[in-house]
């Protein structure tokens, strides 16, 4: 890196604007990272935190995907889960979203109710029967605490108590018995009342999910499967994706094009020193050594820029970073922009170093 | 320390035919020896010195550099080659605009072609060979042409060349800076043994030389 120290020192300018980009690109998303998570979380925190390893919906109607929206499943279907062999448990559990409040104030809450005694909820035992576990979140938006009272979709209910982070469809949850949560919900269309939206299973691997599926007629998938079947997660996740990926790309061409230039400028240099002797693998890591200090350089602190910035924003906006969900993007960054930038230093392979005496061209 | 040359013809292409550059040059140098190459503009002056430098491969006829036949030689050798035994000082001194001169003189230590050890003293003793010592930390674009042409010389140099091959080291300097440059040349040559090759327009530089080349239009 004799060379590439010296240049980058030298045309300082030029790396600085090119570092510059790349490390708002990193901010950017090291920012959209946080965004991705934060709003992930206020969306499926509640089912993804289930002590359950599948979920059992209601089989959907020909050519429908599977919804939590339009799931409900019955007395029967819950017994021939709960009496399959290597089901371990399955529980119903009731998923519905309407309004609280409590005095002045109101929050949209996603109610999810469960059997008395549930293993789903932390401390299961302690509620049902016109009482409530309220997450923080929502405790927090109708400012109650404790032994408070407040209104479901009109019925009085007690707060049992306050804990966990769960969000759930963007709402914060509230852990109802499953009467309660029956009360709330809309009516189901179905001539017997729903056991509850969707059953929360902890199979073995004994279990034969396929055929119980048959039999119940219910479609079973992993826990993390059945997060796609949460209204807007998919789409939401997938266009914040699509946008981190669309700056990977724009990251590694801006990289591409900054080096290509910057190769043919220096082909000069390049001849002279093959003249010299200098061999074309030394030459190349050289080059891509630089490459490789300008990407890591611009990338860290711009990533280091979206933590301070997530560290700021605190709990007031859906953002979650963590020191995981920035190394991946980063290391992707650093990655690609290696890549453009290696298919463009490669142009130092083609040099010939005749052209460094000057009279002969 | 020597360069030979046997029976070199080297062609271009041009066109639809093929231009004679060297018709069967013979050229013998001995260490020590410095050889002034003359002759009119197209006459192949340039083209004996790539094919001594192995930067291009003659038609036939073979190439000697201290002792060593570069015939059927691959690229990665001839490189190797021309870093451990041929200096090349350029027509254009060439010298890379981020270094400073005695950066110029480290480079191929730099990037681990030779040995790093006593790289930097080895550079030094070259500057001060062409009395450039003062001036060891200015990029190139704070020295003359004199003394971008004086870096050039001694950083061929700085690998200890059997061959020195020169092109034209005085063509962008006045008559006093080029005689000076090429009495430097004369001495350098003298004191290293090298077998040196060099180019040039100017006849009055010719009384410098061991012995004189002259190419024909
Ligand atoms: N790369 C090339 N391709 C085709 N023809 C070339 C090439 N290089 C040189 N020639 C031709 O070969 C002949 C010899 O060129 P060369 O550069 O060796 O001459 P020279 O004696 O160094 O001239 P000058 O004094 O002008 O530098 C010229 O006719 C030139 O046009
Ligand atoms: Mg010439």
């Amino acid at each position: 890196m004799f060379v590439a120290w010296r240049d980058l020192r030298f045309a300082k300018g030029r790396f600085a604007l090119t570092g510059t980009v790349i490390l708002l690109v990193a901010l950017l998303v090291g920012l959209l990272s946080g965004l991705t998570e934060g709003l992930a979380q206020r969306n499926v925190s509640a089912i993804a935190g289930l002590p359950a390893d599948r979920i059992a919906f209601r089989s959907p109607d020909a050519g429908q995907d599977l919804s939590f929206a339009d799931s409900a499943v019955t007395e029967r279907q819950w017994r021939l889960w709960s009496e399959a062999p290597g089901v371990e448990s399955a529980e119903p559990l009731g998923i519905a979203t309407t309004r609280a409040s409590a005095g002045e104030r109101g929050a949209g809450v996603s109610v999810l109710g469960v059997a008395p005694g549930s293993r789903l909820v932390p401390a299961g035992d302690a509620f049902g029967g016109g009482s409530a576990v309220l997450s923080r979140a929502a405790a927090e938006e109708l400012g109650v605490s404790a032994g408070d009272p407040f209104t479901l979709a009109g019925r009085e209910l007690r707060v049992a108590d306050v804990r966990g982070d769960a969000f759930h469809n963007h709402t914060p949850v509230v852990w109802t018995g499953l009467d309660d949560w029956r009360a709330v919900a809309p009516p189901s269309g179905e001539a017997t009342e729903p056991a509850g939206t969707v059953l929360a299973l902890t199979t073995t691997a004994g279990a034969d999910i396929a055929a119980t599926d048959r039999r119940a007629g219910t479609t079973t998938v992993r826990t993390g499967d059945s997060l796609t079947a949460i209204g807007s997660y998919a789409a939401e996740n997938g266009s914040l994706r699509l946008m981190r990926g669309f700056l990977f790309a724009i990251s590694a061409l801006v990289v591409g094009a900054f080096f290509t230039v910057w190769t043919v400028q220096r082909a000069g240099d390049v001849a002279v020193l093959k003249a010299l002797g200098a061999s074309t693998a030394r030459l190349l890591a050289d080059a891509v050594g630089q490459a490789l200090v300008l990407l890591a350089g611009g990338t860290l602190l711009g990533t280091a820029l979206a933590a301070a910035v997530g560290a700021l924003l605190g709990s007031t906006v859906p953002f979650v970073l963590t020191p995981a969900i920035l190394v991946g993007p980063a290391a992707v960054l650093i990655a690609l922009g290696t890549l453009g930038a290696a298919l463009a230093i490669r142009r130092i392979t083609a040099v010939d170093p005749l052209t460094a005496l000057g009279s002969v061209r | 320390m020597s360069l030979e040359l046997n029976d070199v013809t080297l062609t271009y292409p041009d066109g639809d035919t093929r231009l004679t550059a060297l018709d069967r040059v013979d050229l013998s140098v001995p260490g020590g020896c410095l050889t002034a190459v003359v002759g009119p503009s197209g006459s192949g002056k340039s083209s004996l010195l790539a094919v001594a430098a192995t930067l291009i491969t003659p038609d036939t006829g073979t190439v000697t550099v201290d002792g060593v036949r570069t015939t059927g030689m691959g690229r990665g050798a001839l490189t190797e080659l021309r870093g451990r035994r041929i200096g090349i000082a350029f027509q254009h001194p060439h010298l890379l605009p981020s270094l400073t001169a005695v950066e110029q003189l480290q480079v191929m230590a730099g990037l681990g072609g030779r040995a790093a050890r006593g790289a930097r003293g080895r550079a030094m003793e070259l500057l001060d060979a062409v009395g450039l010592a003062d001036l060891a930390g200015r990029r190139p674009h704070r020295l003359s042409g004199g003394q971008r042409q004086r870096v050039n010389l001694a950083r061929a140099l700085t690998n200890d060349p059997a061959v020195l091959l020169v092109d034209e080291p005085t063509s962008a300097l006045d008559h006093e800076r080029g005689a000076a440059v090429v009495e430097l040349i004369a001495r350098l040559t003298r004191e290293r043994g090298t077998a040196t090759v060099l180019v040039t327009h100017d006849r009055a530089h010719l009384p410098a030389a061991d012995r004189v080349v002259e190419f024909a239009g």
